[in-house]
């Protein structure tokens, strides 16, 4: 097998750590060598983050470079856009349909690009949902990265059962319901 | 054997602990924070957060004199400020073994600057390994230990951003119990006055000689023979890229990085056509084979800047071109503070009274850009205090009467407090905010000294601030809750008149604290809004405009700190009570 290159990109405190590190865990239970590439400390305050996550039988480089992704899941619309170009011609983007200003926006020094997933979706595949709402719907809105792992799992290859057991095993015991119905309710998109 | 999948620094803690290590200290600091805050899940380890490197380094030499094996962690800045006791200890050696982890931060992720901790271990006559992924962080601190006593002296584990914080497969293993070494009183080795030092000087020479012929055969330095046309030394996370970008190439793969196996590079040299050295930051490698007489290839193709990768090396030392899509063109989005955070209320004072700052290293650096834009300097833990004082003493006491030193709680334990004893030492006149929000913030929340936690979870004595404050011999000093905006403006008022020294305690939780559980939020009611935008001016990023031009606020994102409502004139944010919300995982 071809090492396979996922990237999960985001705004620093919006949780994409949880995602990796379940992502990190499926891989694990599937026996094969893996590389997570974090980003900690000052970017986590709000700034732009990306995790890096390479798969296969022996990986070397850490790293997913520009054009090599073949999974991007985005937590925020800007951020798709930023890493739009690490993907592959016929890699797979899963975006989270939610808008969060950079202060390069609020204070008016920038725009915030329309048209975002339109204008994405017909260079790649995208697969776009509301996360935030629907983790509203199941009433409690922190879970909305427990949704998107639900549906990054729809795309990827390994067992649905797999991905609940290391849920299980991740999240905090008192968490394990919401994010278990989080996951179930991601994995429909 | 049981396989984990790893953090770099999660499995340094695990080599320690493997390693029958008994003493940890450290302090705090991206990206070294992780190795202690594994290391204390192990209960057979005395692990603590010590003020500073300084002391922590301390902590983990005595603990070797007296015969225990321990470990110090600390990024590479932190190296500096440990840099005295490193420097000497090399003279030393060591009883117990003596390891200490150095974490690069090229490509700056999270700090001042990008300096090589492999040239101060060089100056300092340390030797250094250097791990390419977890598996080997938690060998190569293992192996590190064994050095440390077989040549008797501390050893450096450096490792990088990319590799402390990179996820990978380890397998484990079971603790050594290593028994403690007899201590013995051997003044000639262990009390640095300049006869002993003298002697112990012509120790480290033939120590680092002899190391560097051993480091030959020594088997984490390793020859992989392939094609011969092109032939790679390196190190360190460049390997993986290496490998990647060539996986023709034969590679010399060096774990010992100081001293350099001279004989096992002069033969690979030999072995191939052309010579490349690659290694992330300082030519260290390659300006000592250069010395040798031996032509490569390094830095005159490849940046001394930022990190590496694959693509990176192919098109350096293939020529390829790499067709990649062009980026988008897009907003930046640089760090910022938190929603909630209680910085932003104090800088949003600053700004408004158009008051200067010479600030400090923590979250409220990022007070130094837009909207807020009160810092003005940043150099180095603890300088935002003694830079204030240079400033008066360079211009006079009126200049810094619209100047203020800004430093955070854990950064005045960490080297703070000498600054604020000069100022009242020499008869200074300027003030200095603390920023108190109970932990050490851009870290991750690490407990320190006046927190009234240990590492280890364990209730201790909190230092009063306060209290210290008067100790050092300032007279003047206000607490004041960071959110109380209209108090605090008439203190920083009133304390930047004084004649005197004074300190203003800005206090409020980190608005992430998992103790700090907001009950509050903040709605917008646009009917009464203005649109006249001073609820946007400090810069919370909760807060955004309505396509008419009215606020609104990001229910997810805001924890209710109330302090847009507090710059609304109009009554057009109400803060509501609400329900525990916040699941802080």
């Amino acid at each position: 097998m071809d090492t396979k290159s996922i990237m999960i990109v985001g705004v620093g405190g919006q949780g994409t750590l949880l995602t990796s590190r379940i992502l990190g865990g499926v891989i694990t239970e599937a026996g094969y060598d893996v590389k997570l590439s974090e980003v900690h400390g000052m970017a986590q305050r709000g700034g732009s983050v990306v995790t890096f996550v390479r798969y296969g039988e022996k990986v070397y480089e850490p790293i997913v470079e520009e054009g090599c992704a073949d999974v991007l899941i985005a937590f925020e619309r800007l951020e798709a856009l930023r890493y739009a170009h690490f993907l592959k011609k016929d890699g797979v983007l899963i975006v989270n349909d939610q808008r969060i200003d950079p202060m390069t926006v609020v204070t008016g020094a920038a725009e915030y690009p329309e048209n975002i997933i339109e204008n994405l979706s017909k260079k790649v595949k995208v697969i776009s949902l509301d996360a935030m709402a629907e983790a509203k719907k199941l009433g409690n809105s922190r879970v909305f990265n427990t949704i998107i792992v639900g549906v990054a799992a729809k795309h990827m290859d390994f067992d649905k059962e797999e991905w609940i057991k290391v849920i299980e095993k991740t999240v905090p015991a008192k968490t394990v319901d919401i994010n278990k119905a989080a996951f179930e309710a991601g994995f429909v998109f | 054997m049981e396989k984990k999948i790893m953090l770099g620094n999660e499995a340094i803690a695990r080599g320690a602990y493997e390693a029958g290590v008994k003493v940890s200290a450290a302090y705090p600091g991206t990206p070294s924070t992780e190795i202690s805050e594994n290391i204390v899940k192990y209960p057979e380890i005395y692990a603590e957060w010590s003020p500073n490197e300084k002391v922590a380094m301390e902590v983990a030499i005595g603990a070797s004199i007296s015969g225990v094996r321990s470990l110090v962690s600390m990024k590479m800045v932190g190296v500096n400020v440990a840099s005295d006791p490193l420097y000497t200890v090399s003279y030393i050696g060591v009883n117990g073994g003596l390891v200490l982890v150095a974490a690069d931060d090229p490509g700056l992720y999270s700090s001042q600057n990008e300096q090589d901790s492999r040239c101060v271990a060089r100056v300092a006559q340390v030797p250094v390994l250097e791990p390419s992924d977890s598996s080997e962080a938690k060998e190569f601190t293992k192996l590190a230990f064994e050095l440390s006593e077989k040549y008797d002296c501390p050893i450096m584990v450096r490792t990088t951003t990319r590799l402390a914080h990179s996820q990978g497969v380890v397998e484990l293993n079971d603790r050594i119990e290593v028994e403690d070494k007899p201590y013995e009183r051997n003044v000639p080795k262990n009390v640095m006055m300049p006869a002993m030092a003298k002697g112990r000087h012509l120790v480290v020479e033939k120590r680092l000689k002899d190391m560097a012929e051993d480091a030959c055969t020594l088997p984490v330095n390793k020859v992989e023979m392939n094609d011969t046309k092109i032939g790679v030394i390196t190190s360190g996370i460049p390997y993986q890229y290496v490998k990647e970008a060539l996986p023709n190439a034969s590679v010399l793969k060096l774990g010992l990085v100081h001293p350099l196996p001279r004989k096992l590079i002069e033969d690979f040299a030999k072995k191939v056509d052309t010579l490349y050295i690659v290694e992330e930051l300082e030519p260290l490698i390659e300006e000592q084979v250069k010395s040798w007489g031996i032509a490569c290839h390094g830095k005159d193709i490849l940046t001394v800047q930022g990190e590496y990768s694959a693509n990176m090396l192919k098109k350096a030392i293939l020529g390829m071109e790499i067709n990649t899509e062009e980026p988008a063109k897009v907003p930046a989005r640089p760090p910022i503070l938190c929603p909630g955070c209680p910085h932003r209320s104090t800088f949003s004072i600053l700004n408004e009274l158009k008051i200067h700052a010479a600030g400090d290293i923590g979250c409220y650096t990022l007070g130094a850009v837009a909207p807020l834009n009160v810092i003005d300097t940043t150099v180095c833990m603890g300088a935002s205090i003694s830079t204030l004082h240079g400033m008066e003493k360079a211009k006079g006491k009126d200049y810094v009467k619209n100047w203020v030193a800004v430093i955070g709680d854990s950064t005045f334990l960490h080297t703070g407090i000498n600054s604020l004893l000069n100022m009242v030492y020499n008869k200074a006149t300027g003030t200095v905010i603390i920023v108190d929000n109970s932990t050490t913030g851009m870290t991750g929340h690490q407990d320190h000294a006046a927190t009234g936690k240990t590492l280890k979870g364990e209730a201790t004595y909190a230092v009063d601030l306060v209290d210290l404050c008067h100790a050092l011999g300032v007279e003047y000093v206000t607490v004041v809750n960071a959110f109380d905006t209209e108090k605090l403006k008439a203190v920083i008022k009133e304390e930047t008149q004084r004649e005197a020294v004074s300190v203003i305690i800005s206090q409020a939780p980190c608005a992430l604290l998992k103790s700090n559980v907001s009950h509050k939020k903040c709605v917008a009611l646009s009917d009464k809004c203005k649109k006249c935008g001073a609820c946007l001016r400090p810069g919370c990023p909760a807060i955004t405009k309505n396509a008419d031009g009215t606020i609104k606020i990001d229910d997810t994102m805001c924890n209710g700190c109330g302090l847009c409502s507090q710059k609304c004139k109009f009554g057009a944010i109400e803060t509501v009570e609400v329900e525990s919300w916040i699941l802080k995982v």
